[in-house]
């Protein structure tokens, strides 16, 4: 059985219609990457998987018994809540000092845990919130823009990560990027969503081409690759570029 | 007069329950950025407090229940067509007009009102002090039962989702706390200064804390030191008492934040 299952979903939010007929499965161990330009209801698609939003029709179905280690985009913590990284890592459950720091050196953040969440810096808090996910060793990721504020080696890095936890705990894995073109190159499949699905396919493995050198330089060690949009359809709000995907015309 | 006089040992206790219960709830207000929210409600308590007189019934009762109303009215519509803040203004400040016209309907009660406002501790009885103590143990018994759901939601909602918590619910048993401590509290600190004894302990505690137990415990000592030290003060200077209390906060909150600003200026 898959791990998710989404039928003809439709959500509208404030009267608006936010997604449209999207039907998605994910597999066990699955990477999948969701790309969509702003708005494009792909914050929606992975809050539907949570429960925090409910489909106005059609459905979400998981697997029975289904971890989830979720790993927002970023927190609504306010600066006077004072909150050191081990007591964060204790909400809502206590957890032993032991499993903290595993899971914090699972996702490269060994040694914060007595920093303030509000002093981390964007790359720590990622981390951190990465290894808050770990703690319940989950059979799926869902990761919410999580390379956003992060330069491109810092993007390839975290990928790098992604997938030693994936490796490791053969968890799927189910992410949301703003970027329309680069993506992990681990992915197994890319969605692209706009309101609805509008493409899907591999990503291309062109870490070797001289475009790609060109684009990422050679420090991001094949974490990246980039996704050729194929549309079958012709529809008007599907507002990004076609024939953009060699890629010259991103640096 | 000693000041073992025992309606000020009475105002003592009273001023202690309230400091109890605000400590944790004002420390939610505070992390959740509710603070106007505590002060639409406290502004709502007057027309409480003029039904209660209107309809002859009990003060705290007629309170409870249009605080209680207030708060699940503004869970309800908040972020549906008004940003929270203008429908927390309207909602207030209506709650208090309608509520001061329909007290000056009531005969005899005008002079009373200024109790409200302003709270009369050192007309607490010992029915009222009753009544207070079991409204602020209820109050810190539901904070600590719902404490880690209620940090986590405060941290992030969708975390707390993916944790199995309703942050919803967790909210609306925080409103009903707020509203059951303006309930209790209105005699002693009075509604306008009811939410300053929420949010001022917990603002200077701030400062002096590393997790969000310890700054809860260092707002409910600086609460109990604001009101038994305001309580003495308004004694030997002939103060009104609830004002002296939030003043002594007030000052206290100025301190801890100066002395941690140079704290950092010295590390630096």
């Amino acid at each position: 059985m898959s791990l998710v299952e989404i039928k003809d979903l439709n959500i509208h939010l404030g009267g608006k219609r936010v997604l449209s007929e999207v039907n998605f499965n994910l597999e066990t161990s699955e990477i999948v990457t969701i790309v969509g330009p702003n708005g494009s209801g792909k914050s929606t698609f992975l809050r539907a998987i949570i429960g925090a939003v409910h489909p106005s029709s059609g459905y979400v179905r998981l697997k029975k018994g289904l971890r989830i280690g979720y790993v927002p985009q970023k927190l609504a913590i306010d600066p006077t809540l004072p909150m050191p990284v081990r007591r964060f890592l204790s909400l809502p459950h206590r957890v032993s000092e032991q499993a903290s720091g595993e899971v914090l050196a699972q996702a490269g953040a060994q040694g914060l845990e007595n920093m303030q969440m509000a002093d981390l810096s964007g790359g720590q808090l990622q981390r951190v919130l990465l290894a808050r996910a770990l703690l319940n060793a989950p059979d799926l990721l869902l990761l919410d823009e999580a390379t956003q504020g992060l330069d491109q080696p810092g993007s390839a890095n975290f990928y790098r990560l992604i997938e030693d936890v994936r490796a490791r705990l053969n968890c799927a894995v189910l992410m949301v990027s703003h970027e329309l073109h680069v993506v992990m190159s681990a992915s197994d499949r890319v969605v692209c969503l706009n309101g609805h699905v509008c493409c899907q396919g591999r990503p291309e493995h062109v870490a070797s081409a001289p475009e790609y050198r060109a684009l990422f330089g050679s420090g991001t060690h094949g974490a990246l690759a980039l996704y050729r949009h194929e549309h079958s359809h012709a529809h008007d709000n599907c507002d990004h570029d076609y024939g953009h995907a060699h890629g010259g015309d991103e640096a | 007069m000693s000041i073992f006089a025992p309606f000020l040992i009475r105002a003592a206790l009273a001023g202690l329950a309230v400091a109890l219960a605000a400590a944790p709830l004002g420390c939610m207000i505070v992390w959740r950025r509710m603070a106007y929210f505590g002060d639409a409600i406290a502004h709502g308590a007057i027309l409480g407090v003029a039904l209660a007189l209107g309809f002859s019934v009990s003060i705290t009762g007629g309170v409870l229940v249009v605080t209680a109303l207030m708060a699940l009215a503004v869970s309800a519509l908040a972020g549906r067509s008004f940003a929270v803040d203008t429908l927390l203004g309207v909602m207030a400040h209506s709650a208090l007009a309608f509520g001061l016209v329909a007290v000056s309907f009531i005969k005899g009660v005008r002079i009373d009102l200024m109790a409200y406002l302003f709270g009369d501790i050192l007309a607490v009885s010992l029915g009222d002090l009753v009544v207070i103590w079991v409204g602020a143990l209820m109050v810190l018994a539901l904070i600590a039962w719902r404490w880690s759901a209620l940090l986590l939601s405060s941290v992030d909602p969708d975390l707390a989702i993916t944790s199995g918590i309703n942050p919803r619910r967790e909210r609306l048993i925080l409103t009903l706390a707020l509203a059951l401590v303006v309930a209790v509290a209105i005699k002693v600190v009075g509604a306008l200064l009811i939410s300053a004894m929420l949010i001022i302990p917990a603002a200077a505690a701030r400062p002096l804390s590393a997790t969000p137990e310890r700054m809860a415990l260092i707002a409910l000592v600086i609460g109990a030191f604001a009101s038994l030290g305001g309580l003495v003060l308004a004694f030997y200077v002939d103060s009104p008492a609830a004002p002296t209390m939030v003043s002594v906060a007030a000052g206290l909150f100025a301190v801890t934040n100066i002395l941690a600003l140079v704290v950092k200026f010295r590390q630096r």
